[in-house]
This record gives C-alpha cells, sequence and structure tokens, in this order.
C-alpha cells in the first residue's frame, strides 16, 4: 500500500512539474522520428547527400505526377540552387535531375 | 523488486511523454488524399491529435476534414501546421523569450512575455488559411505543398494589437511598411530568412494582433509559440510564428518571401490560362471566398428520406451574407440557414435540411460575401496554387 501511494504521488509530482514548468524552462519540444526515404534509384547517395540537409525526403515524395518530368524536376533543383543557396556541385545537377525525373 | 528510483524515473518519464517529448515515430495509419499521388500518413506529434502528415523536416501538418463538422472554432490539437524552413526553436525559454520593435520608431523596444501578457488584451475569431490550401486539386498540376482542404482553421485568438506597441514605441513619419521575423530559420544561412511586411496603415488599423492565447490555451509550439502574429483575412503565409522581431521601415521590403513567393498574377481574379505564366504579379493578400459541406464526405451512401447538410464558409472579411446549397448538381440552389456570427474573420456556420430520394447526387455549396463576391462554377487557376475557391460539389448515392 505504501509503495503504492509513494509511486502514485510520484506521477502526480512528476505531472505537476512538467505542467508547472511551462514557463519555467526550455521547451524541449521533440517531433517525431523522420522516417520518409527516398525511393532506390541512380545516384541515390548523391540525392540523399545535397537535398537532406535542408529537408526530409517528403518534400520530394509527395510531388505531383508531372508529363514533362524532367523540365519540371530541373526547374525544382535550379530553384534550390539559386533561390534558396543550395550548394550543390555542377557535377552533381545533372546526376539529381536524372534520379529524381527516372524514379519520381 | 521494484527500485523506487527506477519507478519514480519511469512515472517522470511517462509523463514527459504524454506532453512534449514524445520521440517514437508514430505512423498510425495512412489516408489517401483525392489527388494523384495522394497517400499520406497519420503522425502524432506532442500537442497534436493524428495528423495527415505532408512533410516531416520541417513539419507540415494538414488537419483531417471530418473536425471542421465539429463546431467552428478548430482545436488546437487538430489546427493545421505548416513551416518554410528547417531550424525550428525548438529549446526557446518562454521566461527568456523578447520580442524586439526596431527601425524607424522613436523608441525601440524590447518586451518580453510577461510585459505583453500584462498589457491590456483583445480578442478575436478568426480563420487562418494556407495560401496553397487544396493544391492538390489543381489542373494542371503545379510544384509546391500537396494539401487538400485542411490547411484551414479558425480560432479564438488572444493578444494585444499590434497598434499598441506600435503606439509604444512611435512610429516615425515616413515609415511605409513593417517587417515580421520569427524564430525559425534556414539550415543554411545562403537560404533567405522567413521575413513578410504588412504596409504600415494596415499594420497599425487595430485588428492585426501579437496573439499569446489560442482557444483558451497557450499556442501550441508547432501554431508559433510563444507569439504569432495574426492578420485577420489575410493568407497564413502573414502570420509569422514564433515573432520576435518587428521591424518599421521607410521603404517597400523587398526580400525573397515578399518580392519572388507568395505573388499572384495581376489580373481580373487574379487567374491566368491555366498552364501559362502571368505577366506581373502582386504579393498574396486577403482570402477568396470559400464554403464547404462538412456533414457528408464525397463518396458517402446515405439513407433515403430527410436528412439536414452542414458546413461552414468564410471570407476575407467582409462577412458572409448567404450560403446557397444545390442537391442536383446546381440547377437550382436553396438558400441555408446559417449558424451564429462569431465576427466577420470567423468560420460562419450553415446548415438545410433537405429529403434526398434514392438516387445519385451531385451536392454542390455557394457562399455570398456581404461585398457580394461570390465562389465561381469552374476552377481558376494560377501557377503556385493560390486562392483556390471553385464551388464543392460532394457526390453521393442514396438508398
Amino acid at each position: 500500500m505504501i509503495m503504492q501511494r509513494t509511486v502514485l504521488l510520484a506521477i502526480s509530482l512528476a505531472f505537476a512539474a512538467v505542467v508547472g514548468s511551462a514557463f519555467a524552462a526550455p521547451i524541449n519540444y521533440k517531433t517525431p522520428d523522420e522516417v520518409a526515404a527516398f525511393k532506390p534509384g541512380p545516384n541515390l547517395e548523391v540525392v540523399q547527400g545535397n537535398c537532406s540537409a535542408c529537408h526530409s525526403a517528403d518534400y520530394v515524395n509527395t510531388q505531383p505526377p508531372m508529363k514533362d518530368k524532367k523540365g519540371f524536376w530541373q526547374a525544382e533543383v535550379t530553384k534550390m540552387i539559386k533561390v534558396y543557396g543550395a550548394p550543390i556541385d555542377d557535377a552533381d545537377v545533372g546526376k539529381i535531375v536524372d534520379y529524381l525525373a527516372t524514379t519520381y | 523488486m521494484f527500485d523506487r528510483r527506477d519507478l519514480l524515473k519511469g512515472a517522470g518519464l511517462a509523463a514527459m511523454a504524454a506532453t512534449l517529448n514524445s520521440t517514437k515515430a508514430l505512423a498510425l495509419d495512412t489516408v489517401t488524399l483525392p489527388f494523384a499521388n495522394g497517400e499520406r500518413p497519420l503522425v502524432k506529434y506532442p500537442q497534436k491529435r493524428p495528423m495527415i502528415g505532408l512533410t516531416s523536416r520541417p513539419p507540415q501538418l494538414e488537419t483531417p476534414f471530418a473536425v471542421f463538422n465539429d463546431g467552428p472554432i478548430t482545436p488546437n490539437n487538430a489546427f493545421f501546421v505548416r513551416y518554410h524552413l528547417s531550424d525550428l526553436p525548438y529549446n526557446l525559454d518562454p521566461d527568456k523569450f523578447t520580442l524586439e520593435v526596431k527601425g524607424k520608431v522613436d523608441k525601440p523596444l524590447k518586451l518580453s512575455l510577461k510585459d505583453i501578457r500584462k498589457m491590456k488584451a483583445t480578442e478575436t475569431v478568426a480563420v487562418n488559411q494556407c495560401s496553397g490550401n487544396s493544391r492538390g486539386f489543381f489542373e494542371p498540376r503545379v510544384a509546391g505543398g500537396q494539401l487538400a482542404n485542411g490547411a484551414m482553421g479558425c480560432a479564438r485568438w488572444r493578444g494585444v494589437p499590434l497598434k499598441t506597441v506600435l503606439d509604444m514605441a512611435g512610429v516615425q513619419s515616413g515609415a511605409r511598411q513593417v517587417t515580421f521575423n520569427g524564430m525559425d530559420g534556414p539550415v543554411s544561412d545562403k537560404t533567405p530568412d522567413f521575413i513578410k511586411a504588412l504596409d504600415i496603415d494596415h499594420a497599425s488599423d487595430g485588428e492585426v494582433m501579437l496573439a499569446y492565447g489560442m482557444n483558451g490555451e497557450d499556442l501550441p509550439f508547432l501554431n508559433g509559440f510563444p507569439l504569432r502574429l495574426i492578420v485577420p483575412g489575410y493568407y497564413g503565409t502573414y502570420w509569422v510564428k514564433h515573432l520576435n522581431e518587428i521591424t518599421v521601415i521607410d521603404n517597400v521590403y523587398d526580400g525573397f518571401w515578399m518580392k519572388s513567393a507568395y505573388r499572384i498574377p495581376d489580373t481580373p481574379n487574379n487567374a491566368i490560362e491555366p498552364g501559362t505564366a502571368p505577366k506581373a504579379t502582386i504579393p498574396i493578400n486577403r482570402f477568396t471566398i470559400r464554403s464547404f459541406i462538412t456533414s457528408v464526405p464525397d463518396g458517402a451512401r446515405l439513407k433515403a428520406g430527410a436528412t439536414t447538410l452542414r458546413g461552414i464558409a468564410f471570407d476575407g472579411g467582409k462577412g458572409i451574407k448567404d450560403v446557397a446549397v444545390s442537391t442536383d448538381g446546381g440547377k437550382t440552389w436553396t438558400s441555408a440557414k446559417l449558424g451564429k456570427d462569431l465576427g466577420k474573420y470567423a468560420f460562419r456556420e450553415w446548415k438545410l435540411p433537405v429529403k434526398l430520394a434514392a438516387g445519385s447526387y451531385e451536392l454542390k455549396v455557394r457562399a455570398t460575401g456581404n461585398g457580394g463576391e461570390t465562389q465561381p462554377d469552374t476552377p481558376r487557376w494560377n501557377p503556385a496554387g493560390y486562392l483556390r475557391n471553385v464551388v464543392e460539389t460532394v457526390r453521393v448515392s442514396v438508398a
């Protein structure tokens, strides 16, 4: 009995500490683990190395099926470089576009 | 034998996990949104119920549409989430949080959260909607977050008018715009930080608000804790989260997120021929008028006889004058009964009792605003997939 009460008290205190601490400490918000992955394809490691620095793979996975895949993905990769400043080597640009156009 | 310290630790961890510190990836199930490549995981984030997961880094979560049938206020744990850049202030300390007001002001300010909460509070019920809400329905399809209709929500926001803070700081003559920056930022310093701007008259209209409260609670972390901008009637891109920097400027802000992104064609209805590019653009601004049937999902089977159709409508701030419903694919329309008016920026509920005999039906809903604007029968198109407001259709079979 004593043990049970102690545990209950401990649970209540732990709850009080967490709820009450909303304004007394950094909030330390934790997002779930990232599960989305790039589909297997040519030069996958180049894509993982370049794209994953700034965003998860679902940014790519959820894009719509386009008629002109090559044009669509070329424009997206160009946007990442020119607009968002992605530091992608010239030699990798074609590999990434090919991967995206053939895999998605 | 139990070790008491382990039990203590266990209880503490359980309690923590129940609040903010759940680290397990919980893909509960999947949903399929009604467009090509529309399969999404249902994901569970701290402070949120299971939501439609669009992206995980940065997090983007869509509200399951059934939530909108529960009432005109969207619960905090179901409210959509949209970020642009991946460096979120996950460890922010509310006690050390400071809002800075600077630029063309007589007296630059540094306000703590306590300072702001001590000021006279105001409340407003307003819809926040992502510019790209419903982008997945665009045809031809366009790049960007492929959302169905769940990147919107209506909440009661509590905070202080931006005008009060600007008046405290003393806006100098010659001021033209005010810029807003939050604590979230890019991973690379080559990526433009997410900064938005409003004209000085808009920023000082008394309606634009600095909010710390949402539906009677603190803002959830993913909705901008501890402080965000509320811009009633305007698309969510202006509602800067984790807001900590306000700058009054004497020019028109030319940063990427105003000058190049979030632009709409400068044409009638801001629409262009599908698949083409606009000649000139302007920054996105007020919501287009929209209405939805929430009580019956597309493809539902109903029992013949009497049923009551229900839903919501909203616009960019004129307020809803009328909601009309058609059960015959748009040939004839009947005005619905409007629900309680929570303010011109809020979701307005509507309902209409109908009798349906056996057969197939196209149910349609169309709102008209107090300014006379209404919804088009066929979708308008722009290359970024913004402003969607076509008359919505729900197909049901009755037996």
